[in-house]
């Protein structure tokens, strides 16, 4: 590994030295402990039991504590401590519950000195007084932690945690007679080691277990704990409530924590599972890491730095069977890698945008969007702290909004709420959509329906149908994308100009003849909407750059445009001329006269004389191909809305041509957006009327209310309108005394309710509950 | 909608075929001194009255909402706080959200069912199946279903039967990417969906469950799966075993616990483990060796199993390698299994402890008749006792408690339902614990499904864990 070729020295006072290295053990670590001159660590697990010395090249065997021929659940350590004052004494804590302490300077082999078989369970933790040489306390499983005098025989005092299981016990380093023990349950309790009977105090610190917690070397009322429930959390314990002062959210359970030698708001963290790394926290800064080492292949079990005054030491024992010491300098940095630029869409089309402020200070000049957008730059600053080691770096953040007035997702909303997907025929639902397409201004759209009501219709009655449909499409001044933008008329000649040799091309393929002029204008508007409109808007654009409108333009006109193009080619019926012709200057009053067929008789003309080719009454099935294309076109564009709404007005006619994954996925998008925009109700008729059982199962779920009935306010369990509890109706109405049963509207904060109109009306007049307990219902 | 072959729903004949001794009943032509199960009811083996009663003292309210209840919740329901906690994980695990759709999470309910030919839970999900109405084809068999289920079959065997087998190599094949591949954390749910139905079949033949549509024969084999040349020796147990087990029993916790205070000599390490692997070695020899020639070919639930031979073999043989022993210290629900599978299917890790916490430490400090009985040494036996069968040990259990508290009858019980349990006979669950409640014997059976659960899903997420690392 490269980075052990490192030479480095030890930064602070050159006390001790060393670089990134490590060892392989035999067997996983489970805890690791340094001794206080820091020359020396042990290393404890089920299967190892060694001490290394920590020598400038490498780590060094210097003592293998496991002896002896049988193998013995005493030596499976579950946490290992050496003494901080006493060097040659060290305890253990073994999984069968035993509680070892080692005295290196016996003469034999069997280094073993005491034996306490008090715990009836795994002893998770033991910790040496730090000033008292014989003062030693261990928690188990079992839920008690026994405090041992080394002189003698048993325990001095036992502590019970009321049944649940002790996770960590820590001596408070300037407290001389408290420690804090941790707890399966997710409470943490100080306790004083003169009163075993009772706690000092306990509060809740985590969900879940507490799996370690530490003291402050410096400041003696913070306590750090770390818990399954993936947070470290700093506790300030010199108020009378246990205070939560910092909390970092990791992303796994908290195995190990502790405090950085001579860094006031600095802890190291390693996780219990999943993930392998070990990080450096500024508790200040709980969003990245300051520090991480990431060389670990299993994960960590036990961290320790190495010296109670070097800061740059770590050392750290793992479930891959290796002792690494880590160098500070060597650690990797994440917030040099971290990326701070950010984008977001807004559901309305805002944009936000982060950068680095040097990088936005450049555009500032530049007024990249003027007019209509509004910038609002957010900086945030942090007063730049000294002592913090971290890089500043300060994003400015910019919003872009849509312009008022622009409103661009308008259209999707109406357009949701309006359209009837079922309960009526298919032609009045075609009818009825393309007309709500129409009023809002998407031509297109409305097109294509009318022609699917063509397509898919019964062909034995469609005249009054059409004819009613004339009516109301003469009546109707419909504009197009170009009126909106106040398009000037130069440059519709220019194009209509433009257009006229690929007219000539066109009309060479139709064959129809009487009508050819009457053609040729809509093809040639059509080819405007089509082949220009790209060019059109760089125009636009360059003339009318603050527009926001324009922009919106750009969106809606290739999309509008396409499929009207492959439908012309295959029948030549294009009822866009009719939204034309009203503003073209070259029609006569007669043109327009004829240019008012319905889509309906254009195409009855046009089949006809083509009727050599297709027979006159198409199967519906003839033109399912082209409606596929035509959702497929849709969906890509965007307009998930258009195809999904066609797919279920079409229903069967069109389901079975459509894989399943598709229709699933644009379903899902569509709900998605729905959703939202808060569109509940459009969004759950379009889950009742789809076809997948991907979909239609979504509001099979979380399908159950839980009401409390409200005289009892207990829970209510039956169904019906009676508690079973105290055989009252529970549901009455406030205004009228009558049980409610239907739609029930009942206040969030007094819980009184009743009739959707009668509370209605009540609050019309009175903004106090109507059943007079003196609460101010709102409603909204 | 596709028509599915045969009526499962309805079986006309009248003859059931033993799976175990695989002798036709007739119902009427059964010997007189073994008491014949109850075929209505909620359960074949507990009188109809008892659940009744107990329902009509202390109804779990929240149940009454249901119109009718499944037999059974109408068992587990002797034990109301249980039943709670044991309801939301199912629901959750069923039908809130999750990586799988629903109507897999059915299919994969049938299939951990079928391992196990316990025809009540296929029959109730076949028909949520039906319910979801897609895929119908896929009630024709395990064949006729999704690619990646059956891809599933493979664990579905091995944590069924022998969850010691599995390697992160199995992870590893399900989840490569490729077609038909998992996710890990639909993998996660299907493995606690697994784990949940095996265990359950458990608790269903353990518990006597009867089918709701009511029959004339039951499901349960009044056979002695021991075979009849034991009864002799098991009606001499009858005899021999005391009027006053219960008081014995406590007599014996009580000696236990004395002992442990007095903790005069401990227990060499060594002599611990002798005594963990009496015990393993001891759960071979109850039970009754091995049924590898069981035919399961005309079952009605055989369609769903694929390599219906693979069954249980004992964790520990004799003169075979064993694989090596699970030591829960290193790999405990607690700290690794849950915050695993909590991270992959969120909220699961919660309600699973739930589960196993009111399990374990459901008590109402009374045995058979007597009060104020601290049970928590008996109930620890019964859920080490079950992980011991499966090789999981724990370092801070002193294992002869096991046999100094749990009859040999018991333990037969106890392996029977844990690791076959389509064996259980109404015998077996007679043959234990003769004075005491059939709600405590309930009891045992929620410790026993919990313990099994757990145990099977530590080897799981172990291997999930060892493939993620």
């Amino acid at each position: 590994m490269a980075v052990m070729e490192k030479m480095t020295r030890a930064s602070s006072g050159g006390m001790i030295s060393g670089r990134t290295m490590f060892c392989h053990l035999d067997a996983p670590a489970n805890a690791i402990s340094v001794c206080r001159d820091a020359t020396q660590v042990v290393v404890a697990g089920r299967n190892i039991f060694k001490i290394f010395a920590l020598e400038d090249e490498g780590f060094v065997e210097r003592l293998n504590l496991r002896v002896g021929r049988k193998p013995s659940l005493n030596f499976s350590c579950a946490d290992v401590m050496w003494h901080q004052m006493e060097e040659n004494l060290l305890a253990t804590a073994a999984t069968n519950g035993a509680v070892v302490t080692w005295n290196l300077g016996r003469p034999c082999r069997n280094k073993q000195e005491q034996l306490f078989t008090e715990h009836k369970r795994t002893v998770n933790k033991v910790c040496f007084h730090p000033t008292e040489v014989h003062m030693l306390l261990s928690g188990s499983q079992d839920g008690y932690m026994k405090c041992f005098d080394l002189r003698k025989k048993e325990s001095v005092s036992t502590f019970s945690g009321q049944s649940e299981s002790v996770r960590d016990v820590q001596f408070s380093m300037k407290d001389y007679f408290t420690f804090a023990a941790s707890f399966e349950n997710g409470n943490v309790q100080l306790w004083d080691i003169r009163r075993p009977d009772r706690y000092e105090r306990m509060f809740t610190a985590h969900t879940g277990p507490v799996f370690c917690c530490d003291w402050h070397p410096e400041d003696r009322g913070w306590l750090a704990t770390g818990g399954r429930d993936k947070m470290v959390k700093v506790w300030d314990m010199t108020t009378n409530r246990a205070k939560e002062i910092f909390c970092v959210q990791t992303i796994a359970s908290v195995a190990r924590v502790k405090w950085r030698p001579e860094r006031k708001w600095h802890l190291a963290t390693c996780s219990m599972m999943v993930d392998h790394n070990i990080y450096v926290w500024d508790v200040r800064r709980p969003y990245i890491p300051f520090a991480t080492f990431e060389e670990h292949k299993d994960v960590t079990t036990g961290i320790v730095w190495r010296h109670q005054h070097d800061p740059d030491f770590l050392l750290s024992g793992s479930k891959d069977s290796t002792l690494y010491q880590h160098m500070f300098k060597d650690a990797s940095r994440p917030v040099d890698r971290a990326n701070p630029e950010g984008l977001c869409f807004g559901l309305f089309g805002d944009l936000a945008f982060a950068a680095k402020e040097s990088l936005m200070s450049g555009e500032v000049g530049r007024k990249p969007y003027a007019g209509g957008d509004r910038r609002y730059p957010i900086f945030f600053f942090k007063k730049p702290d000294v002592t913090e080691q971290f890089a500043q770096v300060s994003s400015a953040l910019s919003v872009f909004e849509t312009a008022p007035g622009g409103a661009p997702m308008d259209w999707f909303i109406k357009t949701a709420r309006r359209y009837l997907l079922s309960g009526r025929p298919f032609a009045e639902l075609c009818e009825h959509n393309a007309k709500v397409a129409k009023d809002l201004n998407r031509p297109q759209v409305s097109t294509t329906w009318t022609m699917l009501r063509i397509m898919f219709s019964d062909p034995a009655n469609p005249s009054s149908s059409s004819n009613h449909n004339l009516s109301k499409l003469g009546n109707l001044p419909l504009m197009n994308s170009f009126s909106m933008k106040e398009m000037s008329s130069a440059l519709t000649e220019r194009n209509k100009e433009n257009r006229q040799d690929n007219i000539h091309n066109l009309d060479s393929n139709l064959n129809t003849t009487e009508d050819n002029e009457e053609t040729e204008g809509s093809e040639g508007q059509a080819e405007y909407l089509f082949g220009d409109a790209e060019l059109d808007d760089d125009d636009l654009y360059s003339m009318e750059h603050e527009n926001q409108a324009a922009e919106e333009a750009e969106f809606s006109l290739p999309q509008e445009a396409f499929p009207l193009r492959h439908e012309i080619v295959d029948h030549p019926s294009a009822p866009e001329p009719l939204t034309e012709k009203p503003e073209s200057p070259h029609v006569s009053g007669s043109e327009a006269e004829a240019t008012c067929l319905t889509p309906m008789e254009s195409f009855s003309l046009i089949s006809v004389s083509s009727s050599l080719l297709f027979p006159p009454h198409l199967p519906p099935a003839f033109f399912s191909p082209v409606v596929i294309a035509m959702l497929r076109y849709y969906a890509e564009q965007g307009d998930v809305q258009m195809a999904v709404s066609v797919l279920i007005v079409l229903g069967d006619r069109i389901r079975r041509e459509i894989d399943e994954l598709t229709q699933e996925h644009w379903y899902m998008s569509y709900i998605d957006l729905l959703q939202r925009f808060e569109l509940w109700n459009v969004s759950n008729e379009v889950i009742k009327l789809s076809t997948c059982g991907a979909i239609s199962c979504l509001n099979q779920a979380s399908t159950t209310l839980h009401i409390n009935c409200s005289n009892c306010k207990r829970p209510m369990n039956n169904r019906g309108w009676i508690c079973d509890r105290c055989h009252q109706c529970a549901s009455v109405c406030a205004v009228c005394h009558h049980v409610v049963k239907g739609v029930f509207v009942w206040c969030q904060g007094c819980s009184h309710g009743g009739h959707l109109t009668h509370i209605m009306d009540w609050l019309r007049n009175s903004t106090y509950c109507p059943a007079a307990c003196g609460h101010q219902c709102e409603y909204t | 909608m596709t028509a599915v072959t045969a009526d499962p729903f309805s079986s006309s004949d009248p003859y059931k075929i033993c799976a175990v001794c695989q002798k036709v009943t007739k119902n009427k032509e059964r010997g007189t001194r073994v008491p014949e199960p109850f075929c209505s009811g909620p359960s074949a083996f507990i009188p109809e009255e008892e659940i009744l009663e107990a329902w009509l003292e202390d109804p779990p309210a929240e149940l009454l909402l249901a119109d009718q209840l499944d037999h059974l919740t109408q068992v587990m329901g002797l034990h109301p706080h249980y039943l709670k906690a044991f309801l939301r994980c199912q629901f959750y695990l069923l039908k809130m959200d999750g990586p799988l759709p629903l109507h897999y999470r059915h299919y994969i309910a049938i299939m951990a069912a079928a391992r196990h030919q316990c025809w009540y839970l296929v029959r109730a999900h076949m028909r949520e199946f039906y319910r979801r109405a897609v895929c119908l084809d896929w009630l024709k068999g395990l064949q006729f279903s999704d690619q990646k289920l059956q891809k599933l079959n493979e664990i579905n065997k091995i944590l069924a039967h022998r969850p010691w087998l599995i390697t992160k190599e199995h992870i590893q094949a399900l989840v490569k990417t490729g077609e038909s591949s998992w996710s890990l954390a639909e993998l996660v749910h299907a493995v606690v969906l697994l784990a949940h139905f095996h265990a359950l079949a458990s608790f269903v033949f353990g518990s006597g469950i009867n089918p709701e549509t009511p029959s004339s024969i039951s499901l349960y084999c009044t056979c002695d799966p021991t075979g009849d040349e034991e009864e002799t020796e098991f009606h001499s147990f009858f005899s021999t075993s005391p009027e006053n087990e219960p008081e014995a029993l406590m007599e014996t916790m009580k000696r236990l616990q004395e002992e442990r205070e007095r903790e005069e000599e401990e227990a060499s390490e060594e002599e611990m483990f002798t005594r963990f692997e009496k015990e393993k070695k001891e759960s071979l020899l109850v039970g009754s060796g091995d049924f590898d020639k069981e035919v399961m070919s005309f079952s009605r639930v055989s369609r769903f199993v694929e390599d219906s031979d693979f069954g249980y073999k004992d964790f520990a043989r004799h003169g075979e390698d064993n694989p090596p022993t699970f030591r829960a210290q290193d790999y405990s629900w607690e700290d690794h299994g849950f915050s695993l599978v909590n991270r992959l299917y969120s909220d699961i890790g919660h309600l699973l402890e739930d589960r196993f916490q009111t399990a374990c430490d459901l008590t109402y400090y009374n045995m058979a008749s007597h009060e104020g009985v601290d049970t928590s040494m008996l109930r620890r036996a019964l859920f080490n006792y079950v992980h011991c069968m499966y090789g999981i040990r724990y370092d801070d259990y002193d294992y002869g408690e096991v046999n100094q508290l749990l009859e040999r009858s018991l333990k037969v019980y106890i392996k029977t339902v844990t690791c076959y349990p389509e064996r259980t006979t109404r015998r077996m669950y007679d043959s234990y614990w003769h004075q005491f409640r059939h709600s405590e014997k309930v009891h045992v059976n929620l410790l026993l499904m919990e313990a099994r659960m757990q145990a099977e899903l530590l080897y799981a997420l172990r291997a999930i864990t060892r493939y993620m690392t």
